[in-house]
């Protein structure tokens, strides 16, 4: 039992590893590269179907209908240099954007009076609750009824959809904040104002931003509808659904592929912006 | 001498008398104690307050543009007339034929969606080899709004009933698998450490630690994946469908009758609203530790 | 009181631990963390060992290299002499002669107790599945848990899972009960009911404990020997002998001996504490 002295303070030296940068790590894991294969797989896949159905006249269930990913990519790189063709994702944009900012505005002070305020949420909870599972694209035809202008009614549909996911979103992190952070900012004499601005908009906000994400992938899928429904008329600029709905009418599968994978990139760059702004917003979550 | 014997916890001499709540005991007394706080009647003057400025706005009023919408009470009085003005209400058969084939294709498409997603949700989280390969691939067609299928969907497939069921299967199997993965990884690694450490072979961790521990998420996907199905349901049987009740909102919208379309979507919401509960029902069942749990902690 | 689940054993059981050397280092990679250096210890068969340490210093990274859930860097572990993991194998294989009984507790929620103890032999096969259960609810009943047995762990206090789990681990008579730190989270007067249970347990099975804490009266009160060790890296600082007389009971905290026992260990703690929180280190409990 003499151990009790000092630490030791020669401590071995340590044995030398070579440090590497992050990127070098990604490339050189096994997983990186095998995320390629399974990509890589699925492409040879698709063109073997197309060309086997070509040259074997064997078809192959699913891939073989489908033109082969080298004619797509021709298509692709005819259509990228079309002014015609950005001017679709503009128009897109345009819609995605005015109907889930409103959605915003209006969903985030609703869902928030619907969490604080028992009377108001016995009210105003259930109409709401009888009206969310209509799917938001059957609402399509009753707004190009009621809106004066096809864009109006687009940008409603688009709002229906954000809105009731954001606000179940929002009620649903507000209602879950930790009572303790209630009590400790009351037990420091925080007024109702700063409680609600200090304590349950911040402890929102994770819960705000899942439901931006979630209601940005449904305004994807309502744009593209109501353009497809409504905007099959001889529109100019009628935006990424009305392309894929003329390729439909065209018969031309390679750009309708085009035209899908255009949707999924601007999807894709839509909810980034979500999840960078909301890193953004709450740098105590970016630790996690 | 045991000192289990004067534990304060030993089960077996604690006076077990009490006698348990019965569930309808429970619910008899829930339903006495809500019937005296104000909730149950601000509920009912939420909705009338809300049915009554509809039936203003469109029929009391008739605004410009709202007088274009049915009100409730024309909606109602079609809705249950045995000789309906514009041809839709409880007395006719094609109603229920609507009814019946959409909700068939939902059937077939999320049965399809969790026999293949629930099993690849499983591996995938399961196995970080599976996970590697597949992963990429998924995530990049997931973004891919299921909208945009729909052409492709009726290029590939001929006919009315296999695109509109596809579509609604791919939506669901992209939201089950996506959650039974993460359900899987959700589950604590001391649960798979104390496996290993009872002497579990592969297959009995996957049966006793995966598969049970992944189900409360498997559940919230399914019911996720059950709207999404709704939703894909209804934008393809817009575009192409020869029934279905979103054939029905859009057919009656091009024939200019409003009627129809609104019921069709009043029961598109039930009808919806229904089969998830019925998720939700399956669920709670085959989870009765789950609930048991959640119950404890007071949720 | 005689058991007939756990047969009182004859011969001491075996359950000789050697840490010889080890060393762990995570992310040899990048950060370079040095959990563990150089530690030796030796652990004779059936003896009740206590680790204390500062949050965070290493002592757990010990449990899991013997335990098989990681690899070391270096040195070898050896379980009766025969090599556990070492230079060729840095990472043990789990089996049944180690159970851990967990910080937070692992009983499966989603089965119910007797389940979750007859689930160890039934995935060995060592009886028929209904002999498996009708055990366990033996087991249950002898550690005073007969009537819950059918509840779930969510349905249950903490401290009756916490017994539950150390049942389903000595049901499969290991060679090594591991145990983290499972009384972290009770209350005083919980702890020490839990901690008569476990010795009581143990004067039956004779099994080998490796008991990590950062109660010192704990480790006294429950152990033969209490190794102190230092912040991380872990090395081992102290190696105190408790010789207080067997079975022990709630007099033995009272006693003499046991104070001084304590003012010895809590000098040799206090130092790594101190230094463990003025490193600052988020733990990593």
């Amino acid at each position: 039992m003499s151990a009790v002295t000092a630490l030791p303070s020669q401590a071995p030296a340590p044995r030398v590893f070579k440090r590497r940068s992050k990127f070098e790590r990604a490339v050189s894991s096994p997983r990186f590269w095998r995320g390629i294969a399974g990509i890589l797989a699925f492409l040879a896949l698709w063109e073997f179907g197309a060309w086997a159905k070509a040259g074997l006249g064997l078809e192959i269930p699913f891939f073989g209908k489908l033109p082969a990913p080298s004619a797509v990519a021709a298509a692709a790189a005819e259509v990228v240099v079309q002014p015609g063709y950005w001017w679709s994702w503009v128009e897109s944009y345009k819609r995605v954007l005015g109907g889930f900012v409103i959605a915003m505005i209006l969903g985030i002070p609703f869902g928030l009076a619907l969490a604080v305020n028992k009377y108001f949420r016995d009210v105003f909870f259930p109409p709401f609750e009888i009206l969310r599972p209509i799917p938001p694209l059957a609402w399509v035809p009753a707004s190009l009824i009621f809106w004066p202008t096809n864009e109006m009614s687009i940008i409603f549909v688009t709002f229906l959809g954000a809105f009731f996911t954001i606000v179940i979103n929002v009620l649903g992190g507000a209602r879950t904040i930790d009572v303790r952070y209630l009590r400790a900012a009351q037990s420091m004499g925080a007024t109702q104002w700063h409680l609600f601005s200090r304590v349950i908009l911040p402890g929102t906000l994770p819960s705000i931003f899942t439901g931006a994400a979630v209601g940005m992938g449904i305004t994807w899928n309502v744009v593209l509808a109501a353009e497809m429904v409504s905007g099959g008329g001889s529109q100019a600029g009628g935006g990424l659904g009305f392309f894929i709905w003329s390729s439909y009418m065209g018969g031309s599968m390679e750009h309708i592929i085009v035209g899908m994978i255009s949707i999924g990139i601007a999807g894709y760059l839509s909810s980034a912006l979500i999840r960078v702004l909301g890193e953004r917003v709450m740098p105590w979550r970016r630790a996690f | 001498m045991s000192v289990i014997a004067h534990d304060v916890y030993a089960g077996d001499r604690t006076p077990a008398r009490r006698q348990q709540p019965t569930g309808f005991g429970m619910a008899l007394h829930r339903a006495k104690k809500g019937l005296r706080s104000p909730t149950p009647y601000l509920m009912v003057f939420g909705i009338a307050v809300w049915l009554f400025a509809y039936w203003l706005l469109c029929e009391g009023l008739s605004l410009p543009r709202f007088e274009k919408i049915p009100g409730p009470v024309t909606i109602l009085s079609d809705w249950i007339s045995a000789n309906p003005q514009q041809g839709t209400s409880i007395y006719t058969p094609d109603y229920y034929q609507h009814i019946y084939v959409s909700c068939r294709r939902i059937l077939i498409a999320f049965v399809l969606a969790t026999a293949l997603g629930v099993p690849l949700g499983l591996l995938m989280g399961w196995s970080a080899k599976v996970k590697d390969y597949t992963f990429p691939l998924f995530e990049t067609l997931r973004p891919i709004p299921i909208m945009a299928w729909v052409p492709l969907a009726i290029l590939m497939f001929a006919g009315y009933e296999t695109p509109v069921i596809f579509l609604a299967t791919l939506a669901s199997f992209f939201a089950t698998t996506l959650n039974t993965m993460l359900g899987v990884q959700s589950i604590d690694e001391s649960y798979f450490r104390a496996a290993g450490c009872l002497g579990s072979r592969k297959r009995d961790v996957f049966w006793h630690v995966v598969v049970p521990g992944a189900m409360p998420f498997i559940f919230t996907g399914l019911q996720i994946s059950i709207g999404v199905a709704w939703f894909s349901l209804v934008a393809a049987e817009m575009v192409s469908g020869d029934f279905g009740l979103g054939y029905l909102i859009l057919s009656s919208y091009v024939n200019s009758v409003t009627v129809p379309m609104v019921i069709g979507m009043l029961t598109l919401g039930f009808v919806g609203w229904f089969s998830s509960a019925i998720v939700r029902f399956v669920g709670n069942r085959l989870m009765q530790w789950h609930v048991k749990a959640l119950a404890m902690q007071g949720r | 009181m005689q058991s007939q689940i756990f047969s009182a054993p004859t011969v001491p059981t075996k359950g000789a631990i050697s840490i010889r050397d080890v060393t762990k280092i995570y992310d040899p990679d990048g950060a370079q963390v040095m959990a563990v250096d150089h530690c030796s210890m030796e652990i004779a068969p059936g003896e009740v060992c206590m680790i204390v340490g500062p949050s965070g210093c290493g002592k757990t990274t010990l449990l899991n290299a013997i335990a098989g859930f990681h690899s070391i860097t270096e040195g070898e572990i050896l379980l009766d002499g025969v090599p556990l993991c070492g230079p060729k194998h840095p990472l043990a294989s789990q089996a049944s002669d180690r159970i851990v009984v967990f910080q937070n507790g692992a009983l499966f929620p989603w089965k119910t107790l007797a389940e979750n103890v007859a689930y160890g032999p039934m995935v060995q096969r060592r009886w028929p599945k209904a002999e498996c259960i009708e055990r366990a609810r033996a087991a249950l009943k002898e550690a005073g848990l007969g009537n819950v047995a059918d509840k779930y762990p969510g349905e249950v206090s903490s401290g009756m899972a916490r017994r539950a789990e150390i049942v389903r681990a000595l049901i499969n008579e290991p060679k090594v009960l591991l145990l983290d730190e499972p009384y972290r989270a009770m209350d005083a007067l919980t702890k020490q009911i839990m901690h008569e249970a476990l010795l009581e347990m143990y004067d039956r099975t004779k099994v080998t404990i490796y008991f990590i804490t950062h109660d010192l009266e704990e480790a006294i009160f429950l152990g033969d020997k209490v190794y102190v060790m230092t912040t991380r890296p872990c090395r081992v600082k102290k190696v105190i002998d408790i010789d207080l007389p067997r079975p022990r009971d709630y007099t033995t905290l009272t006693s003499e001996a046991f104070r001084l026992l304590v003012k010895e260990a809590d000098e040799a703690v206090h130092e790594e504490a101190l230094k463990a929180f003025q490193a600052g280190e988020r733990e990593m409990a």
